[in-house]
């Protein structure tokens, strides 16, 4: 060993700050991953210090008056059943967060399997996947994932397997075009010629090569698993009134659209956007930096 | 993702056979065909199997609470849940090939009635939504590659990837906000003025409406209605056009920035033509054929915009529908509406390959 796990770290973090600064020279890229980097840091933060940060309880009604706008004590306003606007921005990041983590973790663990094994193999086994990828891929997202969603019933859990499986081909395609590729080169005929298994070649030979695209990938599939998730809150089958969340704020402002409240949509919202547009600039921002030759 | 669906040239690559550059344009519409029908079917398999296998089934997560096993069981006879699952597959395939799309839980009538007569809600949003999109996402991609690298460039830029995080129904309820109830410029939701529904055409007193409220008001030549028509029709399209136009700026962009490079392009300019006349009329031609091909791919997006656009505008279109019966839970009309959507989307794709096949003229050699 020799090595402590502190040094170790230490020596990532040396190796890992002069890149940042590096980030910025590299153009738009570069910009792109620390301006979502950092939305997605800030946003992070405030959820998990919800509980010590907000002024009421995100859940508690009548703190306040019904439907008050901004004010020194409500700095955000209130809803339709007094809760306090500030508290609920706050907190209300938290079903986001775990909804989206949860269905990227799920996509992985069935995606790049999948996409490895089956376009290495080639043949029918990569005919047979692809064909119910392609099938899947090919339908409206959301609308499979109401269904699967009504069905399941709500819950984050339920509701992350809804996601996910809309997004398991994106991880597959993306994977196959490289493994496509790959399993061509030299350096992989050599590996299975000196005898190594095909889960040895796929996991040590193969997948390192196709890291940075999942990466890209899974980051900007935490915008679309948000956007879903928000998505589904907005037909009914999101989470009870119980649970901060920024999706239900949305749903239920829009019958209070009429009575002036914007405030009520209007926070909650730009969270969404937010945070959504931080994985976005990340994602984007991570893929320009994989493959250069793809934008200019 | 985005990316890579912005890049592939073609829909996908199994629906396009593999060596079509030297097949006639018959074999290769007859080989796109076969290859969308086990897709369809993997479809219709997959659509059954969530509604009927996933834990709980369709009968009893219907009543929610506890149900007499008598009233349940009649319940099941009248939707036929009763019979074998296999014996459910087969009548609903047999079903659907005869434009069957189940009976509703709520009352047993036909689903399929309800979805022909939301359709054309739906269809007219997506028109709309497609044109705005389209236009807007060209024009900006367009610019941003003629002024590339600069600051017009990357605003652009920057807002075809913000467009692309925005909740289409957040947006629309901004758009709401603001243009429906602050300006009052346009209504702040539904389809038509009430009671002001178009005829359409009337031929020896027989009226033949499409459904879709422009051209019919068109049809009927009433100008009260039409302009009706399209102020209810102009927040709802405006917001899903601008939520999925970021895409077509993207490719757009693109396609410009190569194609800019070319000699054609080149000797367009040595001629002395206008910079404008080069870039608009000449370079942006060579997108035509990518930016058909995502707007096929993006019709799938365009639906499921479209459902949560309808909700956000009281839009009676297929989306509402579809949420109006998941707070029914009647899982037998959200399948026809899932089933229904999948059909759409299979065909549009199949149309747009084959088009495209008959436009490029590579593939007909």
């Amino acid at each position: 060993m020799g090595v402590s796990e502190e040094e170790t770290y230490g020596r990532i973090l040396v190796q890992l700050l002069p890149r940042v600064g590096a980030l910025r020279r590299r153009g738009l890229a570069g910009w792109a991953i620390l301006a979502g980097g950092t939305i997605v840091t800030v946003l992070a933060t405030m959820t998990l210090l919800a509980p010590w940060i907000s002024p009421y309880d995100p859940i508690a009604i009548n703190v306040g008056p019904l439907l008050s706008p901004p004010s020194s004590q409500y700095p955000l306003g209130t809803n339709h059943l007094g809760q306090d606007m500030l508290s609920r921005v706050y907190s209300g990041g938290a079903i986001m967060f775990q909804v989206s983590i949860l269905s990227v973790i799920v996509c992985l663990l069935v995606g790049v399997p999948i996409g490895l094994f089956a376009s290495y193999k080639g043949g029918y086994t990569d005919k047979v996947a692809s064909l119910v990828m392609d099938s899947i891929y090919a339908f409206p997202g959301l609308v499979l994932a109401i269904a699967i969603a009504a069905m399941l019933g709500p819950g984050v859990v339920n509701m992350a397997l809804s996601i996910a499986v809309v997004y398991v081909p994106s991880y597959f395609r993306i994977i196959r075009s490289q493994v496509l590729t790959i399993k061509e080169l030299p350096y992989v005929d050599a590996a299975r010629m000196i005898g190594a298994k095909t889960r040895t070649t796929l996991s040590s030979y193969v997948l390192p090569n196709v890291v940075p695209s999942i990466v890209a990938v899974a980051t900007i599939n935490f915008a679309d698993a948000i956007l879903t998730a928000a998505g589904l809150t907005f037909v009914g089958l999101g989470l009870s009134v119980a649970t901060p969340d920024w999706g239900w704020d949305l749903t239920y402002g829009r019958r209070l659209l009429t009575s002036g409240a914007w405030w009520v949509i209007a926070f909650p919202g730009l969270m969404v956007v937010l945070l959504a547009l931080g994985f976005t600039l990340l994602g984007e921002g991570l893929s320009e930096l994989f493959s250069p030759r793809l934008e200019r | 993702m985005l990316e890579s669906a912005a890049l592939s040239a073609g829909n996908s690559y199994l629906a396009r056979p593999d060596s079509f550059t030297f097949m006639s344009l018959k074999s290769y519409v007859i080989a796109r065909i076969l290859l969308t029908i086990p897709m369809i079917m993997l479809l219709l398999t997959f659509v059954f199997l969530i509604i009927r296998v996933l834990p709980g089934d369709p009968a009893s997560l219907h009543f929610e609470k506890n149900v007499d096993p008598t009233t349940l069981l009649a319940f099941k006879k009248q939707l036929g849940l009763d019979k074998p699952l296999l014996t459910q597959y087969f009548d609903y395939l047999i079903g659907l090939a005869h434009g069957d799309f189940g009976k509703s839980m709520q009352d047993y009538s036909p689903v399929s009635q309800q979805i022909f007569s939301a359709f054309p809600a739906t269809l007219e949003l997506a028109i709309n939504a497609t044109i705005i999109m389209v236009v807007l996402g060209v024009f900006l991609g367009a610019v941003a590659g003629r002024y590339y690298n600069t600051m017009r460039d990357h605003s652009i830029r920057i807002f075809g990837i913000a467009s692309y995080a925005i909740p289409v129904f957040f947006l629309g309820e901004v758009l709401i906000m603001v243009f429906g109830i602050y300006l009052r410029w346009f209504p702040a939701g539904g389809r038509m003025y009430p009671g002001l529904t178009p005829l359409g055409l009337t031929i020896n007193g027989t009226h033949y409406a499409t459904g879709l409220y422009v051209l019919d008001s068109l049809l009927e030549g009433n100008w009260e209605k039409l302009s009706y028509a399209i102020r209810y029709l102009t927040l709802p399209s405006l917001a899903l056009g601008l939520v999925l136009c970021g895409i077509f700026i993207r490719l757009t962009r693109s396609n410009m920035l190569e194609t800019l490079q070319l000699d054609y392009v080149a000797a367009a300019r040595a001629r002395g033509l206008k910079e404008r006349t080069v870039v608009y009329s000449y370079a942006l031609r060579n997108a035509f054929l990518p930016i058909l091909t995502m707007m096929g791919l993006q019709f799938a997006a365009l639906l499921a915009g479209a459902v949560l656009t309808e909700t956000t505008f009281s839009w009676p279109g297929l989306g509402r529908y579809l949420v109006d019966r998941i707070s029914f839970r009647d899982y037998i009309a959200i399948q026809g509406v899932v089933v229904f959507f999948g059909l759409i989307v299979a065909a549009v794709s199949l149309v747009v390959d084959i088009l495209y096949a008959f436009l490029d003229p590579r593939i007909r050699l």
